[in-house]
């Protein structure tokens, strides 16, 4: 069985490591932050200007002065910090933010990611995610592996206008998950109950197998 | 010198048609909210606003929007906002998307008296067209250009009367930048007090980058997405 929302940011989750700066992106990987396992020191930061994210507010709690990148209200943690907007993507420039979690609408072999934009549809623009894959160390795509067609989003080349170029390091999927690599996209592990063959067929750019591809653990 | 005015009305005094206006706010959180009511009541049309986002609806820019005032808008994200949809899609406003991140620093810099400077936001997309491409370290970037204003209109929490400011929370955001990139800046703040009662420790925005300031009243503060746990 192919993942769900939580299922996929359940394994995001263990991408995270004890003293970690993470921006998690609007959609599943907002969900991440459910899984950060217990006693291991995370710290999510939110671009508007935010070091310290906490759990959403109980109702009395609720700030406008407080919320985060997506506008939600949020709260913050103990040792949490506030910046201008400025110095916050100078945190990301200056490669001070050790993981970023992003959603996208396509991925290529080489790492270019589609976020964005969709010709035809009306633009919202791109927020900080132009600023975050183009500088960020470690960039990990959550998606779903194809689209509500069946049609791969892991592509050979992007087809629709670009976020950035040859970025992301990792994606994983309600399938799989995927290193980018120099010569496309090694898988590392599948979903429970997905099979090498499923992944195969869902993916469009070229597919690295290497020996037996384990099944993903949690 | 005196920097404070009674209200927004007498504060946005020589803002007029076709000016180029920074307002600070990320979303509705941190809007100058009394400053954006003046300048809905003066009427004053064709402006440029930059601002990070285009408010929504019924708030935030989105008065100035409704209003048919803004000729351009500057923003690295504009949803949440039908009537900015129509307008963009008559051809009645013109929207230029910067990436948040470079929109940030091209404020700053243009009130730091930055010229131009390099980015990797953008290289290999859409964003890149008509800029110089550099590499430095075998990483490519575009030069990006400082951004001023013909007025900055920010919003704070707390201020004295030497224009001194503190903000609350994530509502900072773009303001603190936009207060020295504005040629004449104007602050509202939801206390005003003396000269000597900040401590001088705290401060965020030093004085000098703020030429009038004003005590708000009646903020709304209305939140986009109240998001609870309960």
């Amino acid at each position: 069985m192919a993942l769900d929302k939580n299922g996929i940011a359940k394994r995001i989750a263990r991408e995270l490591r004890d003293g970690y700066y993470v921006n998690l992106g609007i959609g599943i990987p907002t969900l991440v932050a459910n899984y950060i396992p217990e006693g291991m020191d995370v710290t999510l930061h939110s671009e508007n200007g935010l070091l310290g994210i906490g759990p959403f507010p109980t109702r009395n709690n609720v700030d406008a002065d407080l919320i985060n990148a997506g506008k939600q209200t949020v709260t913050y943690i103990d040792g949490a910090s506030f910046f201008d907007s400025a110095e916050s993507f100078g945190m990301i420039r200056g490669g001070h933010v050790d993981l970023t979690v992003l959603g996208a609408f396509e991925v290529s072999e080489t790492g270019d990611i589609a976020s964005w934009k969709v010709p035809g549809k009306l633009v919202k623009g791109m927020g900080g995610a132009m600023d975050l894959v183009a500088a960020a160390r470690n960039i990990i795509v959550a998606m779903q592996h194809t689209d509500r067609e069946g049609n791969s989003k892991l592509l050979k080349k992007c087809t629709l206008p670009l976020t950035g170029v040859r970025c992301v390091t990792k994606i994983i999927t309600d399938m799989a998950v995927l290193e980018v690599t120099s010569d496309g996209f090694r898988l590392l592990e599948r979903a429970p109950g997905v099979s090498v063959g499923d992944i195969r067929r869902a993916t469009e750019g070229a597919l690295i197998i290497n020996g037996e591809i384990p099944e993903m653990t949690f | 010198m005196n920097k404070v005015y009674a209200n927004a009305k007498e504060a946005i005094e020589g803002i007029t048609d076709s000016m180029t206006l920074m307002l600070g706010g990320f979303g509705l959180c941190g809007i100058p909210e009394n400053s954006i009511d003046a300048l809905v009541e003066a009427g004053v049309k064709d402006l440029t606003c930059v601002s990070n986002n285009a408010g929504i609806d019924n708030a935030g820019l989105g008065k100035l929007l409704r209003n048919h005032q803004l000729r351009k808008m500057i923003a690295s994200y504009v949803g949440e906002n039908k009537e900015f949809e129509r307008q963009l899609l008559s051809g009645e406003l013109e929207v230029e998307l910067i990436p948040q991140g470079t929109l940030a620093e091209r404020i700053r810099a243009g009130g730091n008296g930055i010229p131009a400077f390099y980015v990797p936001a953008g290289y290999g997309t859409e964003i890149q067209e008509g800029k110089e491409v550099r590499e430095f370290n075998g990483k490519m970037y575009l030069m990006e250009l400082g951004m001023r204003a013909d007025f900055a209109i920010v919003k704070a929490w707390k201020g004295d009367t030497k224009g001194n400011l503190i903000f609350r929370h994530t509502a900072n955001n773009f303001n603190n930048m936009m207060a020295a990139a504005g040629i004449i800046t104007i602050a509202e703040v939801e206390e005003l007090v003396p000269a000597g009662v900040l401590d001088p420790n705290q401060i965020h925005t030093p004085g000098i980058f703020v030429q009038r300031i004003f005590q708000g009243t009646g903020y709304t503060k209305q939140i986009e997405f109240v998001t609870t746990s309960d």
